[in-house]
């Protein structure tokens, strides 16, 4: 049994799909069998909904009058400074980009309300933003200083655009030492206090084509509410991780960098955040649809939460020090359980990525696809996997001689 | 013996234009923190102040205050959440160190139990969205 993507979109165009997320398709194959469901079936939804810091969005802001070159200045959104080295009005704003005069870890922990990604929230919301932006004037670009609300209506593009969302995995993370730590996987309590995790598990997107046989660059997916696009692998992509029988990384693994046009997005999916002691950054809604092209296929979207493991790291020591060591390995039944075990003593466990709403964007996504709104794309490159050989470089220190 | 003491007080209208705070420092000797202040036109005031001075002092000034008609409150502090933030990610659930904050395995949603909150406080900073809040 083989399908292609084009007689799958015939089928959705007809509003004949058979769609079924990541969740449901686990007990259909269970009930009918592999073959069958494979045959039944025309596309599996995935979801996820996480914190994801390398997240951004450029925009081309439109000419004042009369003409400044914002490029090789600075600029500032709602006091977020943005990266001004493009042309004279285009800018990028980083996830995790925050007020000069943020204090940061100042008075530690520190609180980190406000950043680059509830810039991008409060845009994506509608609302006007405050721009200000300094240069220092040319014959062709002479003002110097603009001060001015914007919208995203107001300016010309504006596209959000993460260079590492949707991590194929990821580790759980406790504390051996003994006082609170503030980390990017939240506030970690002393002595194995808590264990916080953060991914959907058998929902997850890149869980459900392991090898990356369906998605690759240009499959078209759900982002931020609205719709995107795979534009490359993400970066750290690092396909060569040691996996389970059926494909599945039991490391962080692969990720995709994605885009998409801000304006149709949503501000349920693109949530500013803060983690208290570490800074802030965007939580992000991504789907990919999974096109059943062959039993095979079909097969790795049955993967359950008993069959994705994941690594136990300490974040006092091991993970800030860069060892490798992890204090074991836990499947995510046992972490959504509430409750795993690591070195003898039970440890409550908590998400940082919320299930509940990857669940709702997969079967957004479904209804999407049902009512032929949604066309599948045929990627025009493969993500590379774990024949590729790429590996996932650390940065040895290499001393420079300093000249005054 | 000194005490400090963080009450509500609600003004009737009639008391709001009278100088009833100005009192308890010149007649009862207490230091006052205004911690929030609001007063409606034609409706009633509420202060919410923390109150400090001799205990002696404090409780007189309570039954002054109580004579004049103004109703007097202990301070109950409030967790909310606000709904429309909350992703129901679960960051919360291992900070309540009394079990408020849990997830329901059926709807995978984070649940807050509000009648077992305790106002410690200490799931506010460690939501990564923000959407927990005091009220006062």
């Amino acid at each position: 049994m083989t399908k292609t993507i084009a007689e799958i979109n015939e089928k959705i165009a007809k509003g004949q799909a058979v769609v079924v997320t990541a969740e449901e398709v686990i007990d259909i194959a269970k009930k009918k069998g592999v073959a069958r469901a494979a045959q039944e079936i025309d596309v599996v939804t995935t979801g996820t909904f996480g914190p994801m810091c390398s997240s951004g969005a450029y925009f081309n802001l439109g000419h004042a009058k009369p003409r400044m070159k914002i490029g090789g200045g600075t600029a500032y959104l709602n006091n977020v400074p943005a990266y001004t080295g493009f042309a004279a009005v285009d800018i990028f704003l980083g996830a995790t980009a925050m007020p000069d005069d943020d204090p940061r870890n100042k008075i530690h922990p520190g609180d980190f309300p406000y950043g680059g990604g509830h810039v991008i929230e409060e845009l994506v919301a509608g609302k006007d933003v405050r721009l200000v932006a300094t240069s220092y004037g040319t014959d062709c670009y002479p003002r110097r200083k603009v001060e001015t609300l914007i919208n995203l209506k107001s300016i010309n593009e504006a596209v959000l655009f993460n260079v590492r969302n949707a991590y194929q995995n990821y580790n759980i993370a406790v504390n051996l030492s003994d006082r609170t730590i503030y980390t990017y996987m939240g506030v970690l309590k002393p002595h194995l206090g808590n264990a916080t995790y953060s991914t959907a598990g058998q929902l997850s997107p890149l869980f459900n084509d392991p090898l990356y046989k369906t998605i690759g660059i240009g499959t078209k997916i759900f982002l931020g509410g609205g719709t995107g696009y795979v534009a490359w692998q993400g970066t750290q992509h690092n396909p060569n991780v040691v996996r389970t029988d059926k494909g599945v990384p039991k490391r962080g693994a692969g990720t995709l960098a994605v885009i998409g046009d801000l304006k149709q997005m949503k501000p349920r999916w693109l949530v500013g955040t803060s983690f208290i002691g570490y800074g802030c950054t965007m939580t992000v809604g991504i789907g990919v649809p999974i096109p059943i092209l062959s039993e095979e296929i079909l097969m790795y979207t049955t993967v359950k939460d008993e069959e994705i493991f994941a690594p136990i790291v300490d974040y006092s020591d091991a993970y800030p020090q860069r060892r490798p060591d992890i204090l074991g390995e836990i499947d995510y039944a046992q972490l959504k359980s509430g409750k795993i075990k690591v070195q003898g003593k039970d440890v409550p466990t908590a998400s940082l990525s919320s299930y509940a709403r990857a669940v709702e964007i997969s079967n957004i996504l479904k209804d999407w696809i049902k009512k032929g709104e949604f066309l599948l794309t045929q990627p025009v490159a493969p993500l590379p996997g774990p024949e590729s050989g790429i590996t996932f470089k650390p940065m040895p220190d290499r001393p420079f001689e300093k000249i005054d | 013996m000194n005490i400090a003491r963080k009450i509500v007080l609600r003004f009737p209208p009639r008391l709001v234009d009278q100088p009833i705070i100005y009192r308890l420092v010149k007649d009862y000797d207490l230091q006052f923190n205004i911690l929030k202040a609001s007063i409606t036109p034609n409706e009633e005031g509420i202060l919410v102040v923390e109150l400090s001075g001799k205990k002696k002092d404090y409780d007189e000034a309570i039954r002054f205050l109580a004579g004049a008609g103004v109703e007097v409150q202990a301070l109950i502090k409030d967790v909310a959440r606000l709904e429309d933030r909350c992703t129901h990610c679960g960051a919360c659930v291992t900070m309540c160190p009394v079990g408020a904050l849990v997830v329901n395995t059926q709807t995978r949603q984070v649940d807050f139990l509000e009648s077992k909150c305790i106002a410690c406080g200490l799931c506010i900073k460690p939501c990564p969205v923000r959407a927990m809040e005091v009220r006062l």
